[in-house]
């Protein structure tokens, strides 16, 4: 294929065109929501939640903006690389937001009752998330429970259980639900920001975490597509049998999957909670949405670590962007609706790429054979990942 | 005592509904993780239906309409999943997560526009149906009896009869099992699977309204339905993909949820000082151990989460 470089049958550009056509969809329906609520102002309020932080006057409060929205994007970056890291090797792994919630709990707890430094707070973090992935990993790999469902119990599990180890006297603010805030408890566990802030007019949950999250990307990029290590969890994940016949630990490795599709969904959280951004709200009864926005930017980023980053960012862009319209006309859940439209429609991501390879086979050969680009199962999983 | 009877028995017609639906979905051989998402449409369907009826209406054309809309909401809904997962091939997983998420945020977006349109100054997400509500319910002395308790009931003994005993729910069963050799006498698994999918919107969506109107009066759509579904969805693992048995596991997990909310009144319970939280955890923490102990030999439909393709043997 090196006669077209720019052949529509290249898999990344394939993956690049179907994610926008995700996107255009998901924003077309969203802005007929907008017209049957109210068409006079529905063109002003889809360009704000797109543009979100460009549509601020000044530079300096766009800047900012920018910044809070980064500030964001870096732990959903991390839950989505849990999940894309778990896909990749074949689990689905639905449990991030409990791992999530772990990595809030013991990171706000170590910074708040132990007042340790925000390094050992953040790796912490990333140890109580690696546990409770261990644990959907293990009850999969010794007990065949599968990881979906095992995922969701401990999501509302490790709820219950983070509402009522952050309320205790030690962490918790006592006039008020949510936990003490990092500023006032332990300014030592607030990720430094290291003249990040500057660039973004001051903000102050501009910090560290964003570049590591990118960081983070690039390391999962490279343990999936260069080493070995990632190549011995991507076998287990196609064929568990085949993976044992060749020699290597089935069991463990899914175990160990899970354990770090875990950590990085508790490291995630604590690059929200310990910026500062937000404190935990100990009587939330609900799963944080963090997680689940994870999957949507794990599918729309095409399944791969670098368009993830991408992806992320543009979930979370809308997702602000949405807060910013003009609330006494549009509900601002319409970005929720918006980038939940979007994740429903990647599920229809393999049926566009069949009938996009179908056109173009069509178009090649003037007939309906499609044996030359095989779009099956499996090659949601495999391709993006490699080149 | 009472309340917690009363309480017991509306949570456990809830988990029963919903979780049929799930299995009669599973038993198709669809996974259905939407079950939170149509519980929140149906709760929609119904809240609005009692929100908009005018207030001399009688209390029969209440329950009936308020129950069938809850219905159809929630049936609609579920072709969501039906067309991506049966007719696209879909990932089952994802699409149930798209459906929990996208269901909260219409719901959300649908009455916070129809609260403002009714009145510019109300942005809230919420439904209020003091009045309506009370048409469900019937006082035999201080139990709160609400007819949907005898639906789950009717429904249950209807579950069980369609599964087992009619040609419609076997060959249902069949294609959860083996598609192929059911497809191989001729039976048509595309439309067997619509048809699971399709019970399953029906019970969800009436499980969503039993479950709103089950202790409040008013219900705020931003949160969805609480994770009553997933609960749900523990029920009939817990339950083993059998009508009878989830019937059990409903009333265990429904008497877990009302300790949460009445174990204060309960003197021995009280004096145990446990937070609320830990009746909450412990339907989870049971299923899981269940299923650790219950899934090398796990009755769950064979062929479930795979989409079925003529053309694959």
């Amino acid at each position: 294929m090196k006669d077209k470089k720019f052949s529509l049958k290249n898999p990344a550009l394939q993956s690049i065109l179907t994610s926008l056509l995700c996107i255009v969809l998901g924003l077309l329906i969203g802005y007929i929501v907008l017209l049957m609520i109210n068409p006079a102002g529905a063109g002003t309020a889809i360009k704000t939640i797109l543009l979100n932080f460009l549509s601020r006057s000044s530079q300096a409060a766009q800047m900012k903006a920018l910044g809070n929205t980064l500030a964001k994007t870096a732990p959903l970056l991390m839950c989505a690389l849990s999940i894309c890291f778990c896909y990749k090797v074949g689990l689905f792994n639905i449990g991030a937001p409990g791992q999530y919630e772990a990595g809030a709990c013991i990171g706000l707890y170590a910074a708040l009752a132990w007042h340790l430094n925000w390094v050992i707070c953040l790796i912490l973090a990333g140890l109580a998330g690696a546990i409770v992935g261990a644990i959907s990993g293990a009850l999969k790999a010794y007990r065949n429970v599968n990881e979906v469902i095992s995922g969701i119990m401990l999501n509302w599990i490790m709820l219950y259980l983070t509402n009522m180890i952050l309320s205790g006297k030690k962490v918790k603010d006592p006039a008020s639900p949510y936990t003490i805030k990092l500023m006032s408890g332990n300014k030592g566990a607030l990720i430094p920001s290291a003249g990040l802030n500057a660039l973004f007019a001051n903000n102050k949950t501009v910090t560290l975490a964003i570049p590591l999250a990118i960081l983070f990307a690039i390391l999962i990029w490279m343990i999936l597509a260069k080493t070995k290590f990632g190549y011995e969890l991507k076998a287990t994940g196609y064929n568990k049998e085949a993976a044992k016949y060749a020699g290597m630990k089935e069991k463990q490795n899914i175990i160990i999957t899970l354990a770090i599709g875990g950590a990085l969904a508790g490291i995630g959280a604590s690059f929200l909670f310990l910026t500062g951004y937000q404190e935990w709200s100990t009587t939330q009864t609900s799963v944080p949405m963090m997680g689940f926005n994870g999957i949507a930017a794990t599918f729309l980023g095409g399944l791969h670590p670098i368009g993830t980053i991408f992806a992320s960012f543009f979930i979370q862009s809308i997702t602000d962007g949405g807060a910013l319209i003009n609330k006494s006309v549009y509900p601002s859940q319409i970005s929720d609706l918006i980038s939940s439209i979007i994740i429903y429609l990647c599920g229809f991501v393999l049926f566009f790429k069949y009938a996009l390879n179908t056109w173009i086979s069509k178009r090649d050969k003037g007939g309906p054979n499609v044996n030359d680009v095989p779009v099956t199962n499996d090659d949601a999983k495999k391709e993006g990942g490699d080149k | 005592m009472v309340l917690l009877l009363q309480y017991t028995i509306i949570f456990a017609s809830v988990l029963c509904l919903v979780a049929l639906g799930g299995c009669f979905s599973e038993h198709s051989g669809v996974i259905n993780l939407g079950l939170e998402g149509i519980m929140v449409m149906g709760a929609l369907g119904g809240a609005v239906t009692m929100f908009l009826l005018p207030a001399g209406t009688s209390k029969i054309v209440i329950v009936l309409a308020t129950t069938l809309f809850a219905i159809l909401v929630g049936m609609l809904y579920s072709c969501l999943l039906a067309v991506a997962c049966i007719n696209f091939k879909a990932d089952q997983t994802l699409i149930g997560t798209a459906m929990n998420l996208l269901a909260t945020a219409a719901a959300t977006v649908f009455v916070r526009a129809m609260n403002t349109s009714i009145n510019p100054d109300n942005v809230s997400s919420s439904i209020q149906y003091i009045q309506p509500k009370k048409a469900f319910l019937k006082y035999i002395g201080n139990f709160e009896f609400n007819w949907f308790m005898i639906m789950a009931v009717v429904l249950l003994i209807a579950s069980w009869f369609v599964l087992y005993k009619t040609k419609f729910g076997l060959r249902l069963m069949a294609c959860g099992e083996n598609p192929q050799a059911a497809d191989s006498v001729g039976i048509n698994v595309y439309k067997m699977r619509w048809a699971g999918v399709l019970i399953s919107g029906f019970l969800g969506g009436l499980g969503g309204i039993v479950y709103i109107t089950a202790g409040v009066s008013e219900w705020k759509f931003e949160m969805g339905v609480a994770g009553f579904g997933f609960l749900a969805l523990a029920v009939m693992i817990f339950g083993q993909w059998k009508p009878t048995n989830i019937a059990l596991a409903a009333l265990l997990f429904g008497l877990f949820r009302a300790l949460s909310n009445v174990y204060t009144g309960i003197p021995f319970l009280k004096a145990l000082n446990l937070p609320s939280t830990v009746y909450n955890m412990l339907p989870y923490i049971i299923s899981i151990i269940v299923l650790a102990f219950t899934s090398k030999n796990s009755r769950a439909p064979k062929a479930e989460g795979i989409p079925y393709d003529k053309g694959m043997r």
